[in-house]
């Protein structure tokens, strides 16, 4: 379970974030959405200590992060899977030595346990005999796969999602969601994923947070959001198509 | 002045939460190959042609009958151990490795490769950068001797091919009374180039903001502000250093 407490970040003068409190609890997708510029992603890098908050901590399992000693923080950070918005491959590496990356620091398996974990996480995400090609030879939604493999190899007990479907196209966006909600029931991860995806919302999201101006302004669960009052929040959902078509139908 | 400081507390960074010595090991040996082993033929090439070019402007030159002719060998070797070698081959090798570690750097950056590994409780900076500024100590130097001997030899080349000066004679004046100190200012200069342009580079490489134009600004920078540093260090080290070279 990921606790957030009154999280405010400022840059200079700007405050990005206004102090959010938040639960993420193990075995959800919890989605965090909003338009561009409202702080997700900053909210996201505090999380995962790509930012230290200004005020507020961060709690995982009740360990405090936000505030730990440097030690501490990497023993939380080993239970830590991030799948990056581009999925941050690292271009010298193979399929393999990019999954197996994390083991080798982390960890002091012999290194055929370490295969062994690699297989066993590339078979998963629907990658098997990928293991020497590249990133530069994988499409966008392998990337993604590989990501989400590297993420999960040192079983994670938090997975973080900075826009998984980016770039990707509808059916691949689907594939790769229900990859992660899968992920998160079979192991029991607390997930968190930022998007602006109102499909993958609908479509993975145990448990919405909707962010406007550095404040959280709704959060619930997918059923929910079409019975909300909460104006930008509506503005943001109803800005889609689909949306307004499902809630004239819902009427 | 605020780059400046950002620059020595960047430097103070790679000290800091280090690795096991084993990750650095495999690091430190990938970078050598890269930094030193990619960059023998540029600076042969450019070494051989630098010894060939000096022997002969030097020979054209010096047309005193009072002046014996290995004097000029005396003189190529002398530029070469003490300017050509260390001063010239850091200037390219600043526009071959600089750019390159800069650009990786700066890519790195931008596709969020370096937030993954402070992700995964690295600490990136040491990480990524302290293993290429030891291996371009440890072979930049390396280079420095290889250049000299290869510039020494290229005179060598056009001495024979051309006639200005007999092989003998340049043999004799390549011999004639070396100053050791030479060859240890050369490789004090070479170490502080090699620290220079390797910590210079990743540090713009590494605060890469933006995209794909960024990375390359930070590439065309790291190349500028190398040169330039290494310009005023050769300058203080020549100011400090030259003296001994009477003493010695």
């Amino acid at each position: 379970m990921i606790d957030l407490e009154n999280i405010q970040k400022s840059f200079g003068d700007i405050t990005v974030l206004k102090g959010i409190d938040a639960q993420f609890k193990p075995g959800l997708v919890n989605m965090i959405i909003g338009a561009s510029g409202t702080g997700k992603s900053v909210l996201l890098k505090c999380m995962v200590g790509l930012e230290q908050p200004t005020v507020g901590s961060v709690f995982y399992d009740k360990r405090n992060f936000s505030n730990a000693t440097r030690k501490a923080q990497i023993d939380i950070r080993k239970d830590i899977g991030m799948l990056f918005q581009g999925a941050a491959l690292f271009d010298s590496k193979s399929v393999e030595e990019n999954v197996r990356f994390p083991l080798d620091i982390l960890t002091h398996l012999p290194l055929d346990e370490k295969l062994d974990k690699v297989n066993q996480v590339l078979d998963r995400v629907g990658l098997t005999n990928t293991n020497t090609q590249m990133p530069s030879e994988l499409s966008g939604g392998m990337k993604k796969r590989v990501g989400i493999a590297r993420a999960i190899v040192n079983s994670s007990k938090y997975l973080f999602c900075d826009e998984p479907n980016s770039g990707l196209d509808p059916q691949t966006s689907i594939t790769i969601d229900n990859l992660i909600k899968e992920i998160t029931q079979e192991y029991n991860i607390t997930t968190v994923v930022v998007s602006h995806d109102m499909n993958s919302v609908m479509e993975i999201g145990d448990y919405i947070m909707f962010m406007h101006q550095g404040l959280k302004l709704w959060d619930g669960t997918s059923d929910q959001i079409l019975d909300s009052e909460v104006d930008e929040f509506n503005d943001f959902v109803f800005a889609n198509n689909l949306m307004r078509s499902l809630k004239k139908l819902r009427k | 002045m605020q780059s400046i400081g950002k620059y020595f507390i960047f430097l103070g960074s790679l000290l800091k939460n280090r690795e096991s010595f084993k990750t650095y090991f495999k690091l430190f040996i990938d970078e050598s190959i890269k930094v030193g082993t990619n960059s023998i033929f540029l600076i042969a090439t450019v070494s051989i042609f630098m010894g060939a070019v000096t022997t002969i402007q030097t020979a054209y030159n010096l047309v005193n009958p009072l002046i014996p002719k290995y004097v000029v060998a005396l003189v190529v070797r002398d530029m070469v151990l003490l300017e050509l070698s260390p001063t010239i081959i850091a200037i390219i090798f600043a526009g071959k490795v600089g750019s390159n570690i800069a650009g990786e750097l700066g890519t790195m950056r931008i596709t969020e490769q370096i937030d993954a590994l402070e992700v995964m409780g690295l600490n990136s900076s040491s990480y990524l950068v302290l293993p290429k500024v030891l291996a371009t100590i440890f072979m930049f130097p390396a280079l420095v001797v290889t250049s000299a001997f290869l510039s020494i030899y290229g005179g060598y080349l056009a001495a024979s091919f051309t006639g200005v000066i007999s092989p003998t004679e340049y043999t004799q004046g390549i011999r004639f009374q070396l100053n050791e100190f030479m060859i240890i200012f050369a490789m004090i200069k070479a170490i502080t180039f090699a620290f220079l342009v390797s910590t210079i580079s990743s540090f713009m490489g590494y605060y890469t903001k933006g995209g794909a134009l960024e990375v390359g600004q930070a590439s065309t920078s790291a190349v500028t502000n190398s040169v330039i540093a290494i310009l005023l260090a050769d300058y203080l080290l020549a100011q400090l250093l030259a003296q001994y070279l009477i003493s010695f």
